[in-house]
């Protein structure tokens, strides 16, 4: 549409166009507000940190078989529990002999992999409950908020443990599971947000224009809730990555071939007192993953919210 | 004010309206929970049925002929619609009757009595822990807003919040108990110290000092206190969190202003005034992270061989024992909820305003 009015603009430079105060498009309107979002998160030293860190998971997790140094499932029976730094090992080898850098290496892909689908499907499911009984009121809301209060009354790790021993154990029933029990939060913010904005001037304008329930919701609520989603899914990413591991750890996540973090610990627990690093790399993998989530969670609060960060 | 100077009729209009009012809130409140507790029986349920083990082969075992099979799967109402099954297991737990545990052939409910003292002696340490240092902490940051002191409390809370408690767990094993040999190792007490006193309460470390056995109390310490404190660990990262953000909004008041202008101490100031008014939604706070210990020993409790709920709970699941994963999940839910209302109650007996 009008995509290339920003064109002559361009050849200014781009850090005029990308600061102007008067944008030329809705494009470049929000490159401008993308740009000054880029501006804060590097001027939030430990939510640079975060975002680094997270971007380096991604990397790796792109980049596996070229820094992989072993493949990550060929056991070598002369070659167990060798500890760090022996014969190319840079994190040693476990019990059959498999190359724990190789692992933990392939290992980011499966937690990149449960990240992704939990942070697409929970949000989206407690989206559409939260602004649907926003929007609607009335009996649709009091019977959407009990069921959403009645899966906050559960605890997180029971309802996943339960609902993964009820469907079987594995990465997909256990993504299934965390997200059964993440997106309640999710509908609670949806659906205040909503409520704050459902009598706002703009919404009757829309109305008045005979748009239908669906595209108002869908188009003009749905972009509201965003930003507050977004700070929520990135702090709960941590949460997600440990419940993950923690369903891992107990057998009931990926399954023991497969280099998931959480069932590495778990296998190294018999070895803990005579060779520790073969618990303690993946953990370390883990804690430095989650950190990340919750350095950038944190740092994105301050720059989207400063109204809450500060309160 | 101007109460106290009303005559005494309005007065008593006025008691037994706000009775009235208390009760209605009182009923709304207990509906609430009921149909809660209702929802969270009927998700369990829903998630017994779908397993894939069959209860009545669990029960006659795989070479039952058919009579003895269909026998037994009428005896367990299988044949009737699935709302009625519902009504009859809801009627079932009402009585506190959640099964028999087919790993320990006991009943469930008499195995969640067992293990629940080891569950809530550690979730109560951890909180306490988490208490004792995560309210200073948040204060001391509050204080120090931006300054050093801020930034290292944010970071230790951030730290809490992002280690996996099961890892956490093990390292803290081999350092403390394999390497230095502080603290005891796995379990609540050493064995030649099992069983050796009366259980009174199931509280290994009450018990011991009712007994006077001050030997078998620091033996159960030496167990208690690495997993307690990495569970504190998590519930100061969160208490000392809030406990922060609570103390910025109440420095900012005006009654802060007044109390400085007064004359009072910074100590009064901050500790006796603005803590003070922090306490009361502190409270939801505590309550909460002491239902999230309750759940997150279960990770905690499997690493350190705690018998508590969590290993319970984990046990019965790995082995498909049914009645005893409904049976444990309905108490932790209820405990969660109960917990809830409990700080509902506590806030509005210590908030005037809430009433």
């Amino acid at each position: 549409m009008t995509l290339n009015s920003g064109t002559p603009a361009l050849k200014q430079g781009l850090r005029a166009w990308l600061t102007s105060d008067a944008p030329e498009s809705r494009f470049h309107a929000q490159m401008v507000q993308v740009y000054a979002g880029w501006q804060s998160l590097c001027a939030n030293k430990l939510a640079f940190i975060g975002f680094m860190i997270i971007v380096a998971l991604i990397l790796v997790a792109i980049f596996a078989p070229l820094l992989a140094t072993h493949d990550p499932s060929i056991q070598d029976l002369k070659a167990t529990l060798l500890p760090p730094q022996t014969d190319g090992h840079i994190f040693g080898t476990d019990d059959s002999g498999r190359d724990i850098w190789s692992r933990v290496v392939y290992g980011s892909r499966i937690t990149l992999f449960i990240v992704a689908l939990v942070a697409f499907t929970a949000p989206v499911f407690g989206l559409l409950v939260g602004t649907v009984s926003g929007y609607l009121g009335g009996w649709v809301d009091t019977v959407l908020m009990r069921i959403t209060d009645i899966f906050l009354a559960f605890p997180r790790l029971v309802l996943a443990l339960a609902f993964v021993s009820a469907l079987g154990a594995g990465i997909e029933n256990a993504v299934l599971a965390i997200s059964l029990t993440a997106w309640p939060p999710y509908a609670r913010i949806a659906r205040a947000e909503t409520l704050t904005i459902r009598h706002s001037d703009y919404i009757a304008a829309i109305q008045l224009q005979g748009a239908g329930r669906i595209r108002i919701i869908v188009g003009h609520i749905w972009p509201m809730c965003m930003s507050s989603l977004i700070v929520r899914v990135t702090l709960d990413m941590a949460g997600i990555i440990l419940t993950a591991a923690g369903l891992g750890f107990l057998g009931l996540g990926a399954q023991p071939p497969s280099p998931e973090w959480g069932a590495m610990i778990s296998a190294g627990r018999t070895f803990i007192y005579d060779h520790w690093w073969i618990a303690t790399m993946p953990g370390l993998a883990i804690f430095i993953v989650s950190l990340g989530f919750n350095l950038l969670g944190d740092g994105l609060r301050d720059i989207l919210d400063p109204k809450k960060a500060e309160s | 004010m101007s109460n106290a100077v009303d005559t005494a009729t309005p007065k008593r209009r006025g008691f037994s309206a706000s009775l009235l009012k208390r009760l209605k809130s009182l009923v709304t409140v207990l509906f609430s929970v009921l149909l809660t507790l209702v929802g969270l029986l009927f998700i369990t349920f829903i998630i017994g049925r779908v397993m894939p083990i069959d209860p009545v082969l669990a029960i006659v075992g795989e070479r039952a002929s058919q009579e003895i099979y269909d026998a037994a799967y009428i005896s367990l109402g299988l044949d009737k619609p699935l709302f009625v099954q519902f009504g009859l297991f809801l009627k079932q737990i009402a009585q506190g009757d959640f099964g028999i545990s087919n790993l320990t052939a006991r009943p469930v409910s008499e195995d969640i009595i067992r293990v629940f003292p080891a569950t809530l002696e550690l979730a109560s340490l951890g909180t306490v822990f988490g208490i004792v240092f995560g309210i200073p902490m948040g204060v001391v940051a509050a204080v120090n807003e931006g300054k050093w002191q801020d930034q290292v409390v944010r970071f230790v809370g951030l730290f809490g919040y992002s280690m996996p408690i099961f890892w956490i767990g093990l390292v803290g094993l081999i350092i403390f108990y394999g390497i230095l040999g502080w603290v005891g190792g796995p379990g609540r007490l050493d064995i030649y110290y099992e069983d050796v006193i009366p259980v009174v309460t199931g509280l290994v470390l009450i018990d011991s000092l009712i007994e006077g056995d001050i030997d078998i109390f620091w033996n159960a310490f030496s167990h208690i206190i690495l997993p307690a404190s990495i569970l504190g660990y998590y519930s100061l990262a969160y208490i000392s969190r809030m406990t922060r953000s609570f103390m910025l909004e109440q420095l900012s008041q005006e009654y802060i202003t007044t109390a400085r202008v007064k004359g009072l101490s910074e100590h009064t100031v901050v500790w006796r005034h603005a803590l003070g008014n922090v306490m009361i939604p502190l409270i939801t706070v505590i309550a909460l992270s002491y239902a999230n210990l309750l759940e997150g020993s279960v990770l905690t409790e499997i690493i350190f061989a705690w018998p508590g709920l969590g290993s319970y709970l984990t046990t019965a699941l790995l082995s498909a024992d049914m009645n005893a994963v409904i049976g444990g999940t309905v108490v932790v839910g209820m405990i969660f909820v109960g917990l809830n209302l409990l700080s509902d109650f506590l806030y509005k007996v210590v908030d005037p305003r809430a009433r």
